[in-house]
């Protein structure tokens, strides 16, 4: 498509923002190659961010070893282990969110850390609840990521058969015996394919959650790993969305994905989150209708998907350009970057995002954190981003630094500026 | 407003008579008075939404249903009489309240606690998102409706001297309760309020004050009543909680008196999907902050409680019976409390709509028998002196007032 491509926007949407001599740097390779690199992440170097996340141990380590070295408080207690600052369970919390901004900042694979952003909202578990402080590294780090430029169906089952997810919603102890908990089934509805308007009942949502009875955890507080608990599934016959389900056994809830996967409300919820996240607050009707297009016709293929909202029209349109409002994620990390910064992810910089509404992995909701501008545009989070913006253009954040050679006060009026809250 | 104080007079009265501990307020009429004619004694609103649907009869327990126990044999709370500390506090001989929300019981025995119960969105959806869109756009139904309720009553009563901070939340993003177009300030504590570096300070709000004009008049104006020092009335303790702490901050601005009139703040939490416990638990450990911190916020207003309202919401109740995993599932309605001054409390409002199989909603949720727009109107109208609410509640008719101002 012979579009002429800002570059700036392109970074900006498929990036967490352009770093100094980006711009000449991708008009050099030329916008599609850029972007088809950017959609096979694994063909890029980045090497020298995963130097960077070497430290962080905890993201090496399994749930079961990751029980075993950060005790829960009471179980430390009772084996009168010495309260190490370092073997709390804060601990995972603030590696895991160290290494999301580390590789915001630093990764050549930007398009995958905004994916990795998007989706981990999408089917977003809260760090805070309970055995989800232990499992929601794994998490992110096995059911997220390897899918998030694959196909939504694998992405959808992988998230529904993680321990993070079954935990946080419940489904866990959901039993054909004691009874179902419908949390999970409405949920992986209303927020992960149909939408709240998709056409699903309260029927509907109990014959989902009968359908996923024994999607358990094994040992959640020692090894959290998935595990189908067969005395605990209901295997009579269900009915979802006018199709009757009698595999039988797992293959009820594998079902259950299958119908939801390929389900025409699902192609237009799907397409509707990323063309909303990718160009519009207000998505423009046939662009998501195009996307959905494409969802059909390639089996839920995330990378054509973005393929086809990033080359599209309306993603270069005179309206898309700096229409989105960054979150406060997105306003940290593309301040970074403009300055050439470097960070190691620490706590001071990950708490300016919390003050400015967005504690990362501490969504307490299952929707996730709104995509829309209006919502992170407070007068106390402005106020945030004007004292991150002076903490940073002064060098005050302990762990990351930045690079310029303007007046400090021009940074200031740059990142404090309502463009900057712009992208 | 004139209405608020009569009622006031009167019931304050009858209520002084009977109980000793009634707060100091009550004996200070002639104060309030005289602060009104100086603008300080501006009726002010305080809204907690209690995020992820709070289960009401678990907070409100109908231990006089004859099938409360039967649908809940692990999570009911136990009957008044028979479990002494470990059941539920009678109120009136048929609800109680939560053992663990007894910090409320003596605003209730004085008169200023109401609860309505069988309240709730008239809308059946049991999404979470869906139910506080529209209890906080108070358009239950109704997606088109962009702005919040809080926010329109605002726009419709418009005060020629209201200040930045005639609206608060005490939350690092606005709630939809207080979005659109008339001015509001959402903060996290009122000491981080303004630009922290103390030598740069003046030249950077001189380089943004245009840019951010609401913003910068907000921090003005904050400065102009230095409130650095904030210590609450002796003996009361908030929690240590995030919703502690914004309930102290509410209170510290109601006394710093920067003009505030409506305030709002999150307690999260209530989704009790699993293992919500019974007297002790889950659910009773949220029930603790959130009693504690309403009392805490009540105690350290005192005399300023005379014409102060707090209105608690929350999404939607949960399923009458429990689940197989001793929580309980999404439901339809539950109840909400109103405490304050001008409240005429002392007794549970609304219809009980019964838990035989039969009353149930859709045969698993508590009926609705009041729509909180009737509880809102109400206070809008008898205590903030909105004269039409139809503005703030569009198409929503009120047919009985509840009259609990």
């Amino acid at each position: 498509m012979p579009v002429m491509q800002d570059t700036n926007h392109v970074l900006n949407r498929i990036a967490f923002g352009p770093r100094p001599g980006d711009l000449v740097r991708i008009q050099d390779v030329g916008f599609e190659k850029y972007l088809d690199q950017q959609l096979h992440p694994d063909r890029i170097d980045d090497s020298a961010t995963e130097t960077r996340l070497a430290n962080l141990n905890s993201l090496q380590m399994s749930t079961a070893d990751l029980f075993d070295r950060y005790r829960p408080p009471r179980q430390a207690r009772q084996l009168q282990m010495r309260p190490m600052f370092q073997n709390v369970p804060q601990q995972i919390l603030q590696e895991l969110q160290a290494q999301k901004v580390i590789r915001a900042v630093h990764s050549e694979r930007q398009l995958q850390e905004v994916m990795t952003d998007l989706w981990f909202n999408h089917f977003n578990v809260f760090w805070g609840k309970n055995a989800d402080r232990w499992l929601t590294t794994n998490y992110e780090v096995t059911a997220i990521r390897p899918h998030v430029l694959g196909k939504f169906k694998d992405l959808l089952m992988a998230t529904a058969k993680n321990p993070a997810m079954l935990f946080y919603l419940d489904n866990h102890l959901s039993s054909s015996i004691k009874g179902i908990n419908e949390n999970y089934a409405r949920e992986l509805m209303e927020l992960h394919t149909l939408g709240v308007d998709g056409g699903y009942t309260q029927k509907d949502v109990q014959e989902v959650a009968r359908a996923f009875t024994g999607w358990s955890i094994n040992r959640p507080q020692v090894s959290g790993e998935f595990m189908f608990r067969p005395r605990m599934h209901d295997n009579g016959e269900k009915f979802i969305l006018g199709h009757k389900v009698n595999a039988g056994g797992i293959r009820d809830g594998e079902a259950v994905i299958d119908i939801l996967a390929n389900h025409p409300s699902t192609s237009r919820f799907i397409s509707t989150k990323l063309v909303v996240r990718f160009v519009s607050d207000d998505p423009p009707a046939n662009l998501v209708k195009h996307v959905a297009d494409v969802y059909r016709k390639t089996d839920g293929d995330i990378r054509e998907m973005m393929r086809a909202i990033v080359t599209s029209r309306e993603f270069q349109s005179s309206d898309a350009i700096g229409a989105k409002t960054k979150t406060p994620f997105e306003y940290v990390v593309s301040s970074i970057r403009t300055l050439d910064g470097t960070t190691n992810g620490s706590r001071p910089i990950v708490q300016s995002i919390a003050r400015m509404g967005q504690p990362l992995y501490q969504c307490q909701p299952p929707a996730g954190y709104p995509d829309h501008g209006d919502h992170w545009m407070s007068n106390g989070a402005i106020l945030e981003r004007l004292n991150f913006a002076v903490a940073l253009a002064g060098k005050n954040i302990p762990g990351t630094s930045v690079n310029f050679d303007e007046p400090v006060k021009s940074v200031i009026a740059r990142l404090g500026s309502p463009d900057f809250q712009k992208r | 407003m004139a209405i608020t104080r009569r009622y006031f007079l009167k019931s304050g009265g009858v209520v002084l008579a009977s109980f000793a501990t009634a707060p100091s307020f009550l004996t200070r009429t002639a104060l309030a008075q005289a602060d009104s004619g100086r603008g300080i004694d501006r009726p002010i609103i305080i809204a907690i939404f209690q995020r992820g649907a709070a289960d009401g009869i678990s907070m409100v327990v109908p231990f006089g249903d004859k099938h409360y126990s039967a649908v809940r044999p692990q999570i009911a709370i136990p009957d008044p009489a028979r479990s002494g500390s470990e059941g539920a506090i009678d109120l009136d001989g048929f609800f109680g309240l939560h053992p663990s929300l007894e910090a409320l019981k003596p605003l209730f025995d004085t008169g200023h606690l109401a609860i309505v119960h069988a309240v709730g969105s008239p809308d059946n959806t049991r999404s979470h998102f869906d139910a506080q869109d529209y209890m906080e756009s108070g358009a239950p139904g109704n997606k088109s409706v962009s702005d919040g309720w809080l926010n329109r009553y605002l726009q419709a009563s418009p005060s020629p001297d209201a200040t930045p901070f005639r609206a608060v939340a005490l939350n690092a993003t606005l709630p939809r309760s207080l979005s659109g177009s008339a001015p509001t300030v959402a903060m996290l504590r009122v000491t981080d309020f303004g630009i922290r570096a103390q030598q740069a300070n003046p030249e950077i709000e001189a380089m943004f004050a245009d840019l951010y004009k609401d913003t910068f008049d907000a921090v003005k104006k904050l400065r102009s009543v230095n409130p650095q020092q904030y210590t609450p009335a002796s003996g009361v303790q908030y929690p240590n909680s995030a919703f502690g702490q914004a309930l102290l901050q509410i209170a510290q601005l109601v006394k710093s008196s920067v003009g505030l009139q409506v305030a709002f703040a999150d307690v999260g939490g209530w989704d009790t999907h699993a293992n919500q416990g019974a007297t002790r638990g889950q659910l009773a450990n949220r029930l603790k902050e959130f009693g504690d911190g309403i009392s805490a916020l009540y105690n350290d207003l005192g005399d300023r409680m005379r014409n102060v309202v707090i209105l608690t919401m929350t999404e939607f109740g949960r399923a009458i019976r429990q689940n197989g995993s001793g929580g309980t599932d999404h439901g339809h309605a539950s109840c909400l409390f109103v405490a304050g001054g001008p409240v005429k409390g002392g007794k549970v409002y609304g219809q009980w709509p019964g838990l035989a199989p039969e009353q149930l909603h859709e045969g698993r949720d508590l009926a609705l028998t009041t729509d909180f727009r009737a509880v809102f109107s109400d206070i809008l109208t008898g205590h903030m002196g909105t004269k039409d609410v139809s503005k703030v509640f569009p198409g929503f008719r009120q047919t009985a007032p509840l009259k609990i101002i």
